[in-house]
């Protein structure tokens, strides 16, 4: 398990390729139907050059990177983000993430009745950058319960 | 300038999206699994005999999707009613641009979807790199099981596009039929033409198969001078139009040989455009392909 991140701490990045698949998956797992976002007739005909990433594939992919990087059991709490430029199909998406703060969980764990009543108790917010060759896709702000207890040690084969 | 789109759009604040919407379905394995494989997501917390949804899929299970029954968002109402607005403003292209989202309780296979949603905020026009036009901003509160379990703020720009550097979108084609061929060929020779009944010797305008008044169907065509009067005219200010640029004025003018026809008033302010004000028809190339008849005043030195 990663060790208790701190304040200032900058996680390890995550690149993800902007497939015309993955902006076509994300449209239809999130039941967005928008034709910007499967057809490209239609987005140029908007005045855009490509079918473009809709917001909610961004918002799974920030909080995939979140939760791949100070999981697992870490759990998402906030994610706000906001869009800059567009990704578009073949250019490459390059997620940051920098600790800001962390401080103790208020919530009572039996939200989270699968883990035991301490296992969550350390809250970290996270600054998310997003670029690709355009700019700033992305930034944002995630709120993270992060788990403390150890996970039992895992004998080598 | 007084914004009297905003201050109609701003009576939608507070009003409802949605009330008492209902998911299509209820949080379900496929759906999260679907969203994992997309987004490349191999959280354990996600898969197994006991998963929780990924907690950024908190909009998806509110989504219409291709809006079949469920679909809150298509049935008629003050949300409806604005996009409505903004569309008929011009603002016919749409980008979110915030999403924010709260996790209160975590979404389980089976869980019923039930949600209300506000319009939370409509912002001034705003002009922005892609075009100008309005930001709106929804609040919903996302219950499972009837337990609040999330809210999500969400934040789109509604837009006129803008045009980039010849990509301004043309002026609307003539129709050219049968009917009216003449008097494009005519355009297209740098000749207003109008045409004249050869039994009762009536001009008439726009080009007509018989005459209104004798009901003859032989005609000739001829040139009008191309001296004319301001019979009447509006000035258009909004809606904007793709391809024109308000202000401009439209003006019904009345030809010298007695026709009235509709064109733009060119060469002046558009509010110094006056009924009565004498104008002379000039040629005017506004694109690649198409030359149109318009109007100047015919006193340059009066403007
Ligand atoms: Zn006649």
């Amino acid at each position: 398990m990663t060790p208790a991140p701190s304040p200032g701490d900058v996680l390890p990045s995550l690149t993800v390729p902007i497939t015309r698949t993955l902006i076509v998956a994300g449209a239809i797992a999130s039941r967005d139907y928008q034709d910007v976002h499967h057809d490209a007739e239609a987005a140029r005909a908007k005045g855009a050059p490509d079918i473009f990433m809709n917001i909610l594939t961004t918002n799974g992919l920030v909080g995939r990177y979140i939760t791949d990087r100070l999981g697992p059991g870490a759990v998402l709490r906030k994610v706000a983000i906001r869009l800059g430029v567009p990704n578009y199909p073949g250019d490459t998406l390059l997620l940051t993430g920098t600790i800001n703060s962390i401080c103790a969980d208020e919530r009572h764990a039996e939200d989270v009745d699968r883990l035991s009543e301490d296992a969550l108790r350390l809250l970290a917010e996270v600054a998310v950058v997003g670029t690709n060759s355009l700019g700033r896709h992305v930034t944002g702000t995630v709120v993270v319960a992060l788990p403390t207890a150890q996970p039992p040690l895992r004998e080598s084969p | 300038m007084r914004d009297d789109l905003h201050d109609l759009l701003k009576t939608y604040e507070g009003r409802p999206v949605a009330v008492s919407g209902r998911g299509p379905d209820p949080v379900n394995s496929p759906m999260i699994r679907h969203w994992c494989e997309a987004m490349g997501d191999t959280d354990p917390a996600y898969t197994g005999p006991d998963p929780v949804a990924p907690p950024t899929m908190l909009q998806a299970w509110t989504l219409a999707g291709l809006g079949g029954p469920g679909g809150a968002q298509v049935r008629p109402g003050p949300y409806r009613e604005l996009m409505a607005l903004l569309e008929a403003a011009g603002c016919t292209a749409i980008v979110a641009t915030d999403c924010e989202q709260e996790y209160l309780r975590p979404l389980r296979p089976g869980d019923v979807i039930t949600f209300d949603s506000v319009i939370a905020s409509v912002s001034p026009r705003k002009t922005t790199r892609l075009g100008t036009g309005h930001f709106v901003t929804t609040r919903t509160e996302i219950r499972a099981n009837g337990e609040l379990a999330g809210t999500h703020l969400f934040r789109f720009l509604k837009y006129a596009p803008a045009g980039r550097a010849g990509d301004r979108p043309a002026r609307p084609r003539p129709v050219i039929n049968r009917d009216n061929a003449g008097f494009w060929e005519g355009v297209a020779a740098r000749e207003l033409l109008i045409q004249r009944c050869d039994a009762c010797g009536r001009p008439r305008f726009p080009w007509l198969p018989g005459c209104g008044d004798c009901g003859s169907p032989d005609w000739t065509a001829v040139p009008a001078s191309g001296a004319g009067t301001v019979f009447s005219y509006v000035v258009m200010h909004h809606p904007p139009f793709p391809a024109f640029e308000p202000p401009y004025a439209v003006g019904l003018i009345e030809l010298a040989e007695g026709v009235r026809m509709i064109s733009n008033i060119v060469g002046v302010e558009p509010e110094r455009v006056r009924v009565g004000m004498p104008v002379v028809l000039e040629f005017v190339r506004v694109d690649d392909d198409l030359v149109l008849p318009l109007f100047r005043p015919a006193d340059e030195g009066a403007v």
